[in-house]
């Protein structure tokens, strides 16, 4: 067999998101010698990125000073802002949090916004390679980082070679900068192997489902901001909604459930439709239709869950480190600042030594210290939840205490050790039916014959265990239908699992939410996954 | 012998095509767009007769505005020696993309021209036999299978009837069908050495090629929704069901 082939760089980006390109163009601005590529799996800049999104502009103000005068293609100034306690048919208008008032913020779609950023970097030199998946790290001889190892391309699913097999080649790099985002699957093997959470606590993630409307014209009012929370949740279970209103009679919407989730036949997906149905919004899509639809996990373990950012040979940056600020829902700013800070330190040291130090007394952190109690609150339910951030934000979180964060796959009741909560649900109308129809909307594509992505360590703890303690919640928690039990006479329980592994949006959450945590995500084929437009 | 490839630029086909609230068009901005796949299997064909020994340069040609450049990268990335350009900010119907390729062959002499039997966009599936025509040469559409030897090329036509074997001679122009090949994927290293590989950008305006719309589109819609469909039982129930609807 011939020696893999091998490119190197000074420095290699994984990752085309926020972050990961506002590091490499930071990083040009400052050394424009120094060699540097972002690889992306999507086969297209912002095709697997999804979010709200409100953004702070004041990081793009001080990466790219006159971005204003040449905005993103979705870049609407934020309007009023709205916030809702719902029950089933009502909706109490609540005071803003001071985290919420979003003044001067603007919303965007933050896959646009990359596919803005992308060729701004390669302007500036940088080498930006969608459709090409980052499948492994690589390691030196002392056991640094030395880079990532492309994924294969032409594998057959029984793991045999096609004819247009391609070898994945190796990209050596002096820095590798993980900017995955959520539950990176390079980052979590890295966390694993130098142990960098063993000082902090375990990372807590939320998953937020998304959908743009397009609307009948009239009904939107660019810029409107409405955020709620309350019904469809029960009071144990966090979660909430956003309705924000674009231009062009577009509204991009979306529900955002808490990973901690103690509830066992809680169903993420269909929580989202049912707030949908709430009469504070459903008349604003009826009639209208769906342009583009996903979803994506997001790190809200923030302070307390910020593993070491550093190890030898490789960096953390945006939402793979975990850098969300939860009460203001947005991470956008936090990623382009950790992404240029990094390229500030690199750019000085072309060593990866300090950034943690360095992350850890900027701004960035600064920012999730003051809200560190917030979002563990709400573990001991809404009520608790909201007199707890009520208090933290009067204080500016000086409490003397940090509330602890669990792991969310530890956080599953068994059946019948948690009593069902009434779900007050109604009829839906409106689409999507059912989440293959939502599926359609994320337009995700994988060759069929691949390899399974999702590897699933021991499958007869599906067939067994798992049915009669958590009654399989893979089948419910994913947004995509991935996770199936099919009958099986053979099996004990009638049943086995089926992994419609071509589903896959790549939201992480099986990864996360699994109770065996017997789940791994791994890559694809590169340039395999959904395809969301504008998201 | 030198291969002219056209390349066109299309919405990728996984994008879910949505037509604007106005009916002007579909929807372009923020959707990913690729290669039209008959072209990219156009390529692969001529970059295996070049690994063959039967063609020496391969040319990848685009019509289209200022940012196709990153499109045509691509193709050389797959292993085109070069590109050109061809540079309008309008759409392209048909003839006027086979009287481009005209003034291209004029100038390049190549051996063999092989299109795309139809771009996935407009599905035209019209400049190969129009370019063809106003060339004066042979013509072999719908390829499934293509052998040169002697300045002949034998291919195997997909029709309705089956597979039609014919010959043609050189210089001619092929229209590719899907299963005449399994395009490559793109190696990394091969996208850094495709952007030291040129490409000639040629004014749109310098051709002499006139540039008038000979269709006319008036305006675009989604496809009328299906119905919602009714469970039979059993055939009975079926042939009753169509007889109702006056369709037996």
């Amino acid at each position: 067999m011939s020696e893999r082939e091998t490119m190197e760089y000074d420095v290699v980006v994984v990752g085309a998101g926020p972050a990961g390109l506002s590091f490499a163009i930071r990083l040009k601005q400052l050394k424009p010698d120094v060699n540097v590529c972002v690889i992306e799996k999507a086969s297209t800049i912002g095709a697997h990125i999804l979010s709200g999104a409100v953004i702070e502009p004041q990081p793009l103000d001080a990466l790219l000073p006159g971005w204003r005068d040449n905005p993103p293609p979705i870049c609407i100034p934020a309007g009023e802002d709205q916030f809702f306690l719902l029950s089933k048919t009502g909706a109490r208008k609540l005071p803003l949090p001071p985290g919420m008032h979003n003044h001067g913020n603007f919303i965007v779609s933050l896959g646009a916004l990359c596919a803005w950023l992308a060729p701004q970097a390669e302007a500036l030199g940088v080498d930006v390679f969608p459709g090409f998946a980052a499948a492994d790290n690589i390691y030196n001889e002392d056991g640094s980082v030395a880079g990532v190892r492309i994924g294969d391309m032409g594998v057959a699913k029984d793991g045999t070679h096609k004819p247009g097999y391609t070898e994945g080649i190796d990209i050596k790099a002096k820095v590798t900068v993980l900017a995955e985002g959520a539950r990176g699957s390079l980052t979590k093997q890295l966390v694993k192997r130098f142990k960098l959470d063993a000082d902090s606590d375990p990372q807590g993630y939320s998953i937020g489902i998304k959908e743009l409307w397009q609307v009948p014209a009239g009904r939107a009012t660019p810029g409107k901001i409405v955020h709620s929370f309350g019904w469809p949740a029960d009071t144990r279970t966090y979660g909430g909604g956003f309705i924000y209103h674009l231009d062009g009679d577009r509204i991009a919407l979306g529900y955002v459930s808490g990973l901690d989730y103690s509830d066992p036949e809680y169903k993420p997906w269909e929580a989202f439709q049912q707030w949908k149905h709430h009469p504070l919004i459903k008349p604003l899509l009826e009639g209208g239709s769906i342009l583009s639809a996903g979803a994506r996990a997001m790190a809200t373990g923030g302070f307390q869950s910020l593993p070491k950012v550093e190890m030898p040979g490789a960096l953390l940056i945006g939402d793979t480190a975990g850098l969300l600020n939860v009460p203001k829902i947005k991470g956008t700013h936090q990623a382009i600042k950790s992404g240029m800070l990094a390229a500030e330190h690199v750019a000085e040291t072309l060593d990866t030594r300090g950034f943690d130090a360095r992350l850890r007394g900027s701004d960035v952190m600064a920012e999730l210290k003051k809200v560190r109690n917030v979002k563990p609150g709400f573990k001991k339910g809404l009520w608790f939840g909201m007199a707890n951030a009520a208090w933290e934000t009067v204080t500016g979180g000086a409490s003397p205490w940090t509330l602890k964060n669990k792991a969310d796959w530890s956080s599953l009741h068994k059946l019948g050790e948690y009593d069902e909560p009434e779900r007050d649900y109604v009829q839906r109308t409106l689409p999507p039916r059912d989440r293959l129809a939502s599926v359609y909307f994320a337009a995700t594509e994988h060759d069929e014959d691949q390899p399974i992505h999702l590897h699933v360590a021991d499958t007869d703890i599906c067939a067994t265990k798992c049915v009669e303690e958590y009654d399989n919640p893979c089948t419910r928690f994913c947004p995509a239908n991935v996770y199936e039990m099919v009958a099986d006479e053979t099996q004990p329980h009638g049943k086995r699992l089926q992994i419609n592994s071509a589903n896959c949006v790549h939201c992480k959450t099986c990864d996360i939410k699994d109770p065996y945590e017997i789940i791994t995500w791994v890559t694809p084929e590169g340039g395999s996954g959904p395809n969301y437009q504008n998201l | 012998m030198k291969i002219l490839v056209g390349y066109k630029r299309v919405v990728d086909y996984n994008v879910r095509i949505q037509v604007k609230p106005d009916g002007s068009g579909v929807v372009t901005d923020g959707v990913k767009l690729s290669a039209n796949p008959f072209d990219d299997i156009a390529l692969e064909e001529a970059l295996r007769l070049r690994e063959k020994g039967v063609a020496e340069e391969v040319i990848v040609v685009g019509i289209g505005p200022a940012n196709l450049t990153a499109h045509l990268r691509n193709g050389l990335a797959m292993g085109a020696n070069r590109a050109i350009h061809v540079t309008t900010e309008d759409a392209v119907q048909p003839l006027t993309a086979a009287r481009v390729f005209l003034k291209l062959i004029e100038k390049e002499q190549p051996g063999l021209v092989i299109l795309g039997k139809q771009a996935i966009d407009d599905d035209a599936n019209q400049t190969g036999q129009m370019l063809a025509a106003l060339w004066d040469r042979p013509q072999a559409t719908f390829a499934g299978k293509v052998e040169i030897a002697d300045g002949k090329a034998t291919v195997t036509r997909e029709v309705d009837a089956g597979l039609e074997v014919i010959e043609a001679d050189l210089p001619a122009v092929i229209t590719t069908d899907l299963r005449l090949n399994e395009p490559r994927f793109i190696k990394l290293p091969d996208i850094m050495k495709a952007k030291s590989k040129p490409i000639d950008v040629i004014e749109f305006g310098s051709l002499g090629v006139e540039a008038h719309d000979h269709l006319k589109t008036t305006h675009y819609a989604a496809p009328a929704k299906r119905s919602k469909g009714v469970m039979v039982k059993d055939a009975a129930e079926l042939v009753a069901a169509l007889k109702q609807k006056g369709l037996l």
